[in-house]
C-alpha cells in the first residue's frame, strides 16, 4: 500500500436503484472501517452536484488524495468524477468505481448478501486505488480532414458540409456511380419534385467542390488509429491508397427487402407482381409520359449502378409493360413489422421494424398510378398508415381524395387467375376474406441492412443494433455518435428513414464530426499500456495481436515499445506477452491482485499471485 | 354456458401480439367457405374482458389445421393452436360431436380411429415376412399409422413403401399388432387428456423397445411425434429420430441406395401435404425423388409448396363434415391438378390421397386424372 494513500468513499443511492436492494448506510460503515479510508459517506445521486461537491469539499479539508465511487458502471459516470476530482486539485486517474447497481442491486434481490457483495466490491475498489499511480493525458494534434464511406444523398450532404466548412473530405462509394438509391427513384413525397433534379444538384457541387476528393469504385480495406488520426485504406482495382482522416462518417445506406423471402406473394413468380423500387424505377426511367410503361422485376438489385448498366443486367428478369390496367393493388408492409422473416437468414427476428417510407412511397406511386391511369381501379392494403412527417397526412388526405380506395388488411397470398392475378386478404373492417383481381400488384418492400454490414461493422469496430442496422452511441442524446470516438453515422445505414430525415442526420453527423477537427487537439487516455525493458525480449507475439498498431520493436533496443496514442488500453498485449513484460496502466498485477485477494479473502497479494500461477 | 377463462387464454398463447392485420383469415382456406375467421377470433378473446363464450361456436370445427394462419402471421401469433385449445375447452365440457365421440372411443379402446380390432393391424402385411421391431435388430422402425395400417387404398401405399425400401436393402421392422395410434387426430379433435395418456404410453413403449430412429407413410404421425411428443412432459421422453418416408427415399436416392431401373413416363404434379410442408418445411424432399425417376416430368400447379391448398382432410377433419359441407376444397384441389395439365396427382399423405382421390370421382375426372402416392410411383419405376 502506498504510504501517504487517504481514500474517500462514496456509496450512491442512486435513487432508489441502489438503495431499495442494498444496505447503503451498512456498506458506509463497512468502508469507513476498511484500511486507508479517511471517510467513507453515502448519498442519494453521487453524481448530481452537490455529490460532486461532496467530493471536492473532503478533498480539501481531509487532504484525501485517492477517491472510491460506489454506484453504477464505470461507462456511465467515470468521466464524471474523473472531472470532478482532477477541478479538486487531484489527478483524475486516482479515481476506482465500484460497480454496485448494474452488477450488484439490479440483479439481485434484497438481502443480506446483496450488501455483502457490495462491500465486497467497495474493498477491492479500496484496495486497488491504493495502488494507482497518477498518469498524464496527452494532447494530440489531429488531422483536420474526413472520410465518408458511402456517396448517396447523406454521404454526398456530408461531404458538402465538411467542405463547405472548410475541411477536406473524401468520399468514397464502392458503386461507379454517386447518387445511390435516391439517384433512381421518380418523385420525392410529399412534394413531388423530380429526385432525379435533387440529386443532381447535390452531385454537381460535390463534383466541382475544391475541397471534396471523391472516389468511385474504390473500397474500404482497413481502418486503423483513433479520432483525429485515421487511417483509412482503400483498394480501387488493385491500387491501394491510404486516406489520414481526422473523422469518419458512415453513410453506406440499405438495400430493400427481397420479396422472395415471401414465396406466398409470388414475387419472380408472376410477372404482375413488381415491387415499389422496381415500379420506381419504370417512372423514372421513361422518357416521356406517352411511353409505355414498362416494369422490370428485381430492377432494385442493380443497387447503385446506372439506368443503362441496369437494364443489360435485367434481361433475364421479367417486365410486364402496362397498358389500360382496370385494376392496381398497392401492397404494405412487405418485410416490415415481420418478424417471421429474419436478416441474414439467422432467424432473429430482424424484420420487427417499421421502414418509416413505404406508407408514403405507396401513397405517391398510387397518386402517380391515378394520374397516369385514370380509369383504373387503385385499391392499397394496409395494416396502419403511418403518416408522420411534415405534410405526410395532407398528402395521404388527398390520395384519398384522388379516388384511391385504402382497404384495411394485409393480403395473406397471391394466386394466378387467367392473365391477371388474385390477391386474397381479408378486408379485416368488414371482417370478411376478399379476393381482389389486379393487373399489376406492387409491393411495397421495406429497408433492410445491407448485406456488407457486418464487415464495414468490423471494420471500424462499430456495434449493431438487433435488426442489423449499424447502433448509435445512445437513442436520444448521441443519435449520430457511435460508441467509437470520430466516427459518426448518417443517412439509413443507422435506420430506415426518407430523404429528408437522411439530410438532417447527413448534417448532423458533419457538425458533430468538425467537433473535434475544429478544436484542433483531441485528449488521448493515458491508461495505456507499458514495456518492461528488463523482461522483454522482443519477441513480438504483442505486436501479432494488437488490433491498433500501437506496439512496433524499436530498432536498437531490440525491445517492444508502445505508442502510447495509438494504445486504447484494452490489454490483449499485456495477456498474451510470455515474460508478464507488458502491462497496462490502471489495471498492473499489482493493482489486480489487489482486486482479487480483496474478493476472494485471501490473506495478501502473494497468496493471489500463487493461486493465479497454479492456474 | 361454455366459457372459457379468456385474459388467461390470450396470455398464455400470445394473442396479444395479433395486429388484427387478417393475414391468417386472407389466407385461410375455410374462410371463404364458412364462418371460420381467426382473426376475428382472436379479436373476440382479446376484447371479451374475462370470459368468452364458445357456445355456438361450430365453425371452430371447420379448421383442418393446415397452418396457413400462422406461417403467414407477421407477430408469430398461432391461431390454430388457439382453435385447438378452443376445441379442448368444448370437450372437456364433455359437448362432443357423435361422430368426434366415436373416433375417440374407438382410439382408446382398438388404437385407431376407425373403429376396427387391434388383432387385425398387422393384416396387410401378412404375406410380406416383415422383420418385427427390435427382435431382428432392425436398424429403423417403420411405423405404418392407422390408415395405412386398414384402409385397403392405405395399405397399397404401405405395401409398395415396403418394396420401394426392400429394393434399397433398407434393415427396418415393424410393431405389427402390438403398433398403437399415434394420437395426432386426438389431439386436433382437442381430447388433450386421451392425447397425453397416450403420449405417456407410446413413449415408454418406444424407449423400453429403444428405439433410436423411426420413419412413418403419414405426414401426420410423423410431425405428432416429432414436434408434440417432445413437448409434452410425461413420463419417459421421446427421444428417438423421427423421419417421414420422402426424406429417407431422398437419402436412399441421393446415396445411389435406391435405383430406379424402370420408368414412369407421366406428367406428375404434386401436391404438398399440409403436415408436410407447411408444418414441417419438407418440400424438397418429396421433389426430389419424383425427379430421379426415368421419364418423369414435374409439373408444378400454381399453388405449391408453402401456398398448397389443403384438401381439407386434417384437423379431425376426416371424421367431421364441418358447417358447410359443400364443395370441398380437395375437389378444387383436383381442378387445379386438371388445368396444370398433369396426369398424375401425386401426393405423400394417406389423407390427402383419400380425399384427393374421392374428389376427382365427385369431378367424373378418373379417365384424366389419377391419385397415386409418392410409394406408389417409386414401385413402378424400380
Amino acid at each position: 500500500m502506498t504510504n501517504a494513500a487517504r481514500v474517500g468513499v462514496y456509496i450512491c443511492h442512486c435513487g432508489i436503484n441502489i438503495a431499495a436492494t442494498v444496505d447503503v448506510p451498512a456498506v458506509t460503515e463497512y468502508a469507513a472501517r476498511l484500511p486507508g479510508v479517511v471517510v467513507a459517506r453515502n448519498y442519494a445521486y453521487m453524481c448530481s452536484d452537490p455529490g460532486q461537491a461532496m467530493i471536492q469539499k473532503d478533498i480539501a479539508e481531509h487532504n484525501l488524495n485517492r477517491i472510491v465511487v460506489a454506484s453504477c458502471s464505470p461507462r456511465m459516470h467515470e468521466p464524471t468524477f474523473r472531472a470532478a476530482i482532477a477541478e479538486a486539485g487531484l489527478n483524475p486517474y486516482c479515481l476506482e468505481m465500484a460497480n454496485i447497481r448494474e452488477q450488484c442491486s439490479w440483479v439481485h434481490p434484497v438481502g443480506y448478501p446483496t450488501t455483502w457483495k457490495s462491500m465486497q466490491l467497495v474493498e477491492a475498489a479500496v484496495a486497488k486505488v491504493t495502488r494507482l499511480e497518477p498518469l498524464q493525458t496527452r494532447q494530440v494534434s489531429i488531422t483536420p480532414t474526413a472520410v465518408i464511406l458511402g456517396g448517396g444523398i447523406a454521404g454526398m450532404q456530408a461531404a458538402l458540409d465538411l467542405a463547405d466548412a472548410g475541411f477536406h473530405a473524401t468520399l468514397v462509394e464502392r458503386e461507379s456511380n454517386l447518387g445511390g438509391h435516391a439517384a433512381r427513384f421518380y418523385r420525392t413525397f410529399p412534394t413531388q419534385e423530380l429526385a432525379g433534379v435533387l440529386v443532381q444538384d447535390l452531385l454537381e457541387r460535390v463534383n466541382q467542390h475544391p475541397r471534396i476528393r471523391v472516389m468511385i469504385e474504390t473500397e474500404v480495406t482497413d481502418v486503423s488509429g483513433y479520432v483525429g488520426n485515421f487511417r483509412v485504406k482503400v483498394r480501387r482495382n488493385e491500387e491501394f491508397t491510404e486516406i489520414p482522416a481526422g473523422a469518419i462518417i458512415v453513410a453506406t445506406g440499405f438495400e430493400t427487402f427481397d420479396p422472395h423471402l415471401k414465396p406466398e406473394l409470388g414475387y419472380g413468380r408472376y410477372p404482375q407482381v413488381v415491387t415499389t423500387m422496381d415500379f420506381e424505377h419504370a417512372f423514372a426511367g421513361r422518357e416521356d409520359s406517352k411511353q409505355p410503361l414498362v416494369v422490370h422485376e428485381g430492377s432494385q438489385q442493380g443497387g447503385n449502378a446506372s439506368l443503362a448498366e441496369a437494364n443489360d443486367t435485367r434481361m433475364d428478369h421479367q417486365r410486364i409493360q402496362i397498358e389500360n390496367p382496370k385494376s392496381i393493388v398497392f401492397i404494405q408492409c412487405v418485410g416490415s413489422r415481420d418478424q417471421s422473416v429474419g436478416c441474414g437468414g439467422n432467424g432473429s427476428s430482424a424484420h420487427s421494424y417499421c421502414s418509416r417510407v413505404c406508407c408514403m412511397v405507396t401513397a405517391k406511386q398510387a397518386r402517380l398510378v391515378r394520374e397516369t391511369f385514370p380509369d383504373a381501379r387503385v385499391t392499397v392494403f394496409y395494416m396502419d398508415v403511418r403518416a408522420f412527417g411534415k405534410g405526410f397526412e395532407e398528402f395521404y388526405d388527398q390520395a384519398r381524395q384522388d379516388g384511391i380506395l385504402y382497404r384495411r388488411g394485409n393480403p395473406s397470398e397471391i394466386i394466378k387467375r387467367g392473365n391477371s392475378v388474385l390477391v386474397r386478404a381479408e378486408d379485416t373492417l368488414l371482417g370478411e376474406p376478399v379476393e381482389v383481381e389486379a393487373d399489376l400488384v406492387v409491393l411495397a418492400v421495406g429497408m433492410r441492412p445491407r448485406p456488407d454490414s457486418e464487415a464495414v461493422a468490423q471494420l471500424l469496430k462499430l456495434s449493431r443494433s438487433s435488426d442489423g442496422f449499424f447502433m448509435e452511441a445512445h437513442p436520444k442524446l448521441r443519435p449520430v455518435d457511435t460508441s467509437m470516438a470520430g466516427v459518426f453515422l448518417a443517412g439509413c445505414c443507422q435506420a430506415p428513414k426518407d430523404i429528408a430525415d437522411s439530410i438532417s442526420q447527413a448534417r448532423a453527423a458533419a457538425s458533430a464530426a468538425m467537433i473535434p477537427l475544429m478544436r484542433g487537439q483531441v485528449q488521448v487516455d493515458a491508461a495505456t499500456s507499458f514495456i518492461d525493458e528488463e523482461l522483454c525480449s522482443g519477441c513480438g507475439q504483442c505486436a501479432e495481436i494488437c488490433n491498433f498498431s500501437a506496439l512496433s520493436l524499436h530498432p536498437l533496443r531490440g525491445k517492444m515499445t508502445v505508442n502510447a496514442v495509438l494504445c486504447q488500453g484494452c490489454g490483449s498485449c499485456a495477456a498474451t506477452c510470455p515474460s508478464k513484460a507488458i502491462m497496462v496502466h490502471q489495471f498492473t498485477l499489482d493493482q489486480v491482485l489487489a482486486q482479487m485477494a480483496a474478493l476472494s479473502g485471501w490473506d495478501d497479494v502473494s497468496v493471489a499471485l500463487e493461486k493465479v500461477e497454479t492456474v | 354456458m361454455l366459457q372459457i377463462e379468456s385474459r388467461q387464454f390470450a396470455v398464455e398463447r400470445g394473442l396479444f401480439a395479433c395486429i388484427q392485420c387478417g393475414k391468417c383469415t386472407g389466407g385461410c382456406p375455410m374462410a371463404m367457405k364458412t364462418r371460420l375467421n381467426p382473426r376475428d377470433l382472436i379479436y373476440r378473446v382479446l376484447v371479451s374482458g374475462n370470459g368468452f363464450n364458445l357456445e355456438g361456436r361450430e365453425e371452430l370445427w371447420d379448421c383442418t389445421t393446415c397452418l396457413t394462419c400462422y406461417s403467414r402471421c407477421p407477430k408469430q401469433v398461432n391461431p390454430m393452436e388457439a382453435i385447438l385449445a378452443m376445441r379442448g375447452a368444448i370437450v372437456e365440457k364433455g359437448k362432443i360431436h357423435p361422430n368426434v365421440k366415436t373416433a375417440l372411443e374407438s382410439t382408446f379402446r382398438n388404437g385407431n380411429p376407425l373403429k376396427m380390432p387391434r388383432s387385425d393391424r398387422a393384416e396387410w402385411a401378412k404375406e410380406l415376412q416383415l422383420k418385427a421391431f427390435p427382435d431382428g435388430g432392425a436398424e429403423y422402425l417403420f411405423y405404418i399409422g392407422c390408415t395405412p395400417s386398414y384402409d385397403p387404398r392405405g395399405q397399397k401405399v404401405a405395401r409398395a413403401l415396403v418394396r420401394v425400401l426392400g429394393s434399397a436393402g433398407l434393415d427396418f421392422g415393424i410393431l405389427g399388432n402390438d403398433e398403437n395410434c399415434c394420437a395426432s387426430e386426438v389431439r386436433r379433435l382437442g381430447e388433450a387428456g386421451l392425447f397425453e395418456a397416450m403420449v405417456e404410453e407410446n413413449t415408454a413403449a418406444f424407449t423400453e423397445l429403444g428405439v433410436e430412429k423411426m420413419f412413418t407413410v403419414s405426414p401426420h404421425c410423423f410431425n405428432v411425434f416429432k414436434n408434440d411428443y417432445q413437448k409434452l412432459e410425461v413420463g419417459a421422453k421421446f427421444s428417438a429420430q423421427v423421419q417421414h418416408y420422402t426424406q429417407v427415399l431422398a437419402d436412399l436416392t441421393r446415396d445411389g441406395r435406391l435405383k430406379f431401373n424402370g420408368s414412369f413416363e407421366q406428367k406428375v404434379t404434386y401436391h404438398d401435404p399440409c403436415y408436410l410442408g407447411r408444418h414441417n418445411g419438407i418440400f424438397d424432399e418429396p421433389r426430389a425423388i419424383l425427379q430421379g425417376i426415368p421419364g418423369l416430368e414435374l409439373i408444378e400447379m400454381d399453388r405449391s409448396r408453402e401456398k398448397s391448398l389443403c384438401c381439407e382432410g386434417g384437423g379431425g377433419r376426416m371424421f367431421l363434415e364441418g358447417t358447410n359441407p359443400g364443395t370441398r376444397l380437395a375437389q378444387q384441389r383436383v381442378q387445379e391438378a386438371l388445368d396444370s395439365g398433369a396426369t398424375i396427382l401425386a401426393t405423400a399423405c394417406p389423407f390427402c390421397l383419400l380425399t384427393l382421390e374421392e374428389a376427382v370421382k365427385h369431378l367424373n375426372a378418373e379417365e384424366k386424372l389419377r391419385v397415386l402416392d409418392i410409394a406408389e410411383i417409386a414401385e413402378r419405376a424400380l
